[in-house]
C-alpha cells in the first residue's frame, strides 16, 4: 500500500489518465473547489462574526446586568400602586451581602441619560458644550472597563474618599472643547459652574450599551455633592462571578431589592433590570447556530462536489475500459485496478481540496482587510479553525474514498476479456 | 507445456446456448511455435482466450507447466497470467500516455520490481526487438510495426512460459508483417514456446506446426515446413 502510494508509476498512471481530458478534469475539480471553498469562507466569515460580537462586549464583563428601581404596580404593606422607588446606597451592601454570586456591584448615577434631563454643561475657555455625565466609584471598571489613554487614569478610591473634582472626559469631548495636539489632562473644566481637573481620556468603545465618547466620568462621591443626590442611585451594575448562573443573580437582585424596598414579591414592574449576560448567550448561540449552518452547508457542498469526482471517474472508466482489460491480461489483480480508480478520486478530491483551501483564504483576507477599520460592524479577524480543515480535507478523502469504490468496482467487474474485445 | 483434454465450451445467448468448442485435446510441448488457424466463428479464439486465462472452459482439464488450471478466480488468474503467459494482441494494446519503455515495464510493476529494475530490464528487451533507440517515444510516435515490436518486447519481459499472439499481423501490412513474424521466429529459436491464432495461410506456414479448428473442433493437426525469414 505505502509502496503503491510512493511509487513513481502509480503517480504516472493517475496524471496519465487525467491528462486525458484535461478539461473534463479541471471542470470537475471546481465542483470539490467550489465546495472547499464555500466550507471555508462560510465558516470563517462565521468565526468572524463570532469573534466580532465577542469584540463588542470584550469592554463589559459578559456575565453582567443592570438594575433601576421603577413603579410598584401592586400595592403591598399598607402602600398603594404606583409608588416610585429609589435605590439607596446602601442597597449596594444589601445585595453585595445576600447574593454570593455577585463578584462586582458599582452604583452609579447619571445626567443626561435615559430622559434624566440635560447633561451637565461643560465650558472650557471659549468653547462649551452639553455632555451626558456619570457619578461613578472606581470599581465600575471591572465591569465595564473604560480605555484610558494618553497616559490618563480613571477615577480612584482616594478621589472618591476626598471627594476631589477630577474628571475622565471622551474623545469626542476633546475634540469638541480642546484644540488639535492640546493635552487636556491636567487642564481644568468648567463643569456646571464648578472647575474639575480633567485627569484621563477615555476612548470610545463601541456595543458596551448606551454610553458614548463624550460621556464624563467624576467621582461618585463629587456627583453626589454636585447635584445634591445623597444617597440615591440612579441604578447599579452588578458583574456576577464566572461560573454564576446570570439569570438566576438576576432574578435573586430583584427579590432581594423588593424585600428591602417593601415591595410585593410578585411586582414585576417594580424594579427594571437588564441582563448583558443573557443577550450575549443569545448572540453567542446565533453565532454558534450560524458556524453550525455553515459546516453544514459547506459540507454538503463538498459532498456534491465529490459526487461529481464520482461521476466523471465512472465516465473515465467506461472509456478506459480497454486500457484496464489489458492491464488485466498483463496481471494488475483487481486489487491493483480497484486501487488505482480510488487513488485518482482521492487525488482529484484532494488536489481540488487544497485549491479551494487557499482560495478561502484568500477571500477570507480580503474580506478581513475591508472590514478592519470598521469598528461598528461586528466583524473580526475571519478564520478557520485548523481542526475544521483537518476535517475538512479527512471528510474529503473518505469522501473521494466511498465515491471511488463506485467506478472502481464498475472497472474490475467487467471481464477482461470483454474489456479487451471493447473498441 | 500445455494439455488440454477434452475441453469444451458454450456461450449462452439469451434462451439458446451456443456450443463454440466441442471436445478439444491439444498437446503442446515446450518450444513449439504453433499457429491456431480457422475461420471467424471456428472457435479460435475461445480458445485463446481460455489458453490465456481470460475465460475458463465448462469441462475438460487445461494443464499450464504442469500446474492444472481450475477454479481461478480474477486474482488468481491475474498473478498466473501474469507469471505464464505473454499476450500479443492484433491492435497492439500499448498504453498511449506511456512511452515504449513504460509498456515495457508495465508487467513488471504488477510483479513488484522496483521501478530501477523495471527499466533495466524494459530496455534489454527493447533492444531485443531492436528499438533501444525509440525508449523514450510514445506509441503514437512508432509506425505500426514498432508498436507491435515493443508489445511483443513487453510480453516477454516477464520471461513467461508461453506467448499467446492474437492475429499479431492482422493490423500490419505484408512487408511489415514479415519482420513482425521474423522476430516471432527468432523468439522460438531461443525456446519459447509461442502459440499464433491467424487466419492467413502464409503467416501460419512461417510457423513449424499447424492446427485448423472448425466448428469447435480440431479437423488437422500437423507439422509443417517452416518458411523460414
Amino acid at each position: 500500500m505505502i509502496k503503491i502510494i510512493f511509487d513513481r508509476d502509480t503517480w504516472q498512471e493517475i496524471f496519465g489518465s487525467i491528462r486525458k481530458n484535461k478539461l473534463r478534469t479541471v471542470i470537475t475539480v471546481i465542483g470539490v473547489l467550489w465546495g472547499i471553498f464555500i466550507y471555508i469562507a462560510l465558516s470563517g466569515a462565521a468565526k468572524g462574526l463570532d469573534n466580532g460580537f465577542e469584540r463588542q462586549f470584550e469592554d463589559v464583563a459578559i456575565n453582567s446586568m443592570f438594575a433601576w428601581a421603577q413603579r410598584t404596580s401592586i400595592p403591598y404593606k399598607g402602600f398603594k400602586t404606583g409608588r416610585s422607588l429609589q435605590l439607596k446606597l446602601e442597597d449596594a451592601t444589601i445585595l453585595q451581602n445576600q447574593i454570593p454570586s455577585i463578584e462586582f456591584i458599582a452604583p452609579r448615577n447619571a445626567k443626561g441619560v435615559f430622559g434624566g434631563g440635560e447633561g451637565a454643561t461643560i465650558v472650557y475657555q471659549q468653547k462649551s458644550g452639553k455632555y451626558p455625565i456619570y457619578g461613578d466609584f472606581p470599581i465600575f471598571t471591572k465591569i465595564a472597563s473604560k480605555k484610558i489613554y494618553d497616559g490618563g487614569r480613571f477615577i480612584n478610591d482616594n478621589d472618591i474618599l476626598l471627594d476631589r473634582k477630577v474628571c475622565v472626559i471622551g474623545e469626542q469631548t476633546q475634540k469638541e472643547l480642546f484644540e488639535k495636539d492640546s493635552d487636556p489632562i491636567g487642564k481644568f473644566i468648567r463643569i456646571d459652574n464648578i472647575y474639575f481637573q480633567v485627569i484621563g481620556l477615555h476612548k470610545y468603545v463601541p456595543g458596551g450599551g448606551f454610553e458614548g465618547d463624550g460621556d464624563i466620568f467624576i467621582p461618585f462621591s463629587t456627583y453626589r455633592k454636585l447635584y445634591n443626590t445623597g444617597d440615591e442611585v440612579d441604578w447599579f451594575a452588578i458583574a456576577a462571578y464566572d461560573d454564576a448562573d446570570v439569570v438566576k443573580t438576576e432574578e435573586d437582585v430583584k427579590a432581594v431589592l423588593k424585600k428591602t424596598h417593601q415591595v410585593h414579591p410578585d411586582d414585576e414592574r417594580a424594579f427594571g433590570t437588564f441582563n448583558l449576560g443573557e443577550i450575549f448567550n443569545r448572540i453567542i448561540g446565533f453565532s454558534k447556530g450560524m458556524t453550525f449552518l455553515s459546516l453544514i452547508v459547506g459540507i454538503a457542498t463538498i459532498i456534491a462536489g465529490v459526487i461529481g469526482i464520482g461521476n466523471i471517474l465512472l465516465i473515465s472508466v467506461k472509456e478506459r475500459t480497454k486500457e484496464l482489460g489489458v492491464r488485466r491480461a498483463l496481471g494488475a489483480t483487481p486489487r491493483e485496478v480497484r486501487l488505482q480508480i480510488i487513488m485518482e478520486s482521492v487525488f482529484l478530491t484532494l488536489i481540488a481540496g487544497m485549491f479551494g483551501i487557499v482560495l478561502g483564504a484568500f477571500v477570507l483576507f480580503g474580506i478581513d482587510k475591508a472590514t478592519q477599520n470598521l469598528s461598528d460592524f461586528p466583524y473580526t479577524n475571519p478564520t478557520v479553525p485548523i481542526p475544521f480543515v483537518i476535517g475538512a480535507l479527512v471528510i474529503m478523502v473518505v469522501l473521494g474514498t466511498l465515491i471511488g469504490l463506485i467506478p472502481a468496482q464498475r472497472a474490475v467487474s467487467i471481464k477482461p476479456i470483454d474489456a479487451l474485445r471493447e473498441e | 507445456m500445455i494439455h488440454i483434454q477434452d475441453l469444451h465450451k458454450s456461450y449462452q445467448m439469451g434462451s439458446s446456448s451456443l456450443h463454440v468448442l466441442k471436445g478439444i485435446n491439444l498437446q503442446i510441448d515446450e518450444g513449439e511455435l504453433v499457429a491456431i488457424m480457422g475461420s471467424s466463428g471456428s472457435g479460435k479464439s475461445t480458445l485463446l482466450n481460455i489458453l490465456g486465462m481470460l475465460d475458463s472452459g465448462d469441462s475438460g482439464s487445461y494443464t499450464l507447466d504442469n500446474t492444472l488450471i481450475k477454479n481461478l478466480d480474477e486474482t488468481k488468474a491475474a498473478k498466473y497470467r501474469n507469471k505464464f503467459l505473454g499476450f500479443v494482441f492484433q491492435s497492439f494494446n500499448l498504453i498511449n500516455y506511456k512511452n515504449a519503455i513504460e509498456n515495457v515495464a508495465l508487467p513488471l510493476y504488477y510483479q513488484g520490481f522496483s521501478r530501477k529494475d523495471r527499466l533495466k530490464k524494459a530496455l534489454d528487451y527493447l533492444e531485443k526487438v531492436g528499438l533501444k533507440n525509440w525508449a523514450t517515444h510514445l506509441p503514437n510516435e512508432l509506425s505500426g510495426g514498432q508498436k507491435q515490436r515493443v508489445a511483443i518486447a513487453r510480453s516477454l519481459v516477464t520471461e513467461p512460459k508461453v506467448l499467446l499472439a492474437d492475429e499479431p499481423t492482422g493490423a500490419l501490412d505484408s512487408k511489415t508483417s514479415k519482420e513482425v513474424m521474423q522476430l516471432i521466429q527468432n523468439i522460438n529459436n531461443e525456446g519459447k514456446t509461442i502459440l499464433v491464432v491467424t487466419h492467413e495461410t502464409d503467416i501460419a506456414n512461417m510457423c513449424k506446426r499447424i492446427v485448423h479448428l472448425k466448428d469447435g473442433v480440431i479437423v488437422e493437426d500437423q507439422k509443417v515446413n517452416q518458411v523460414i525469414l
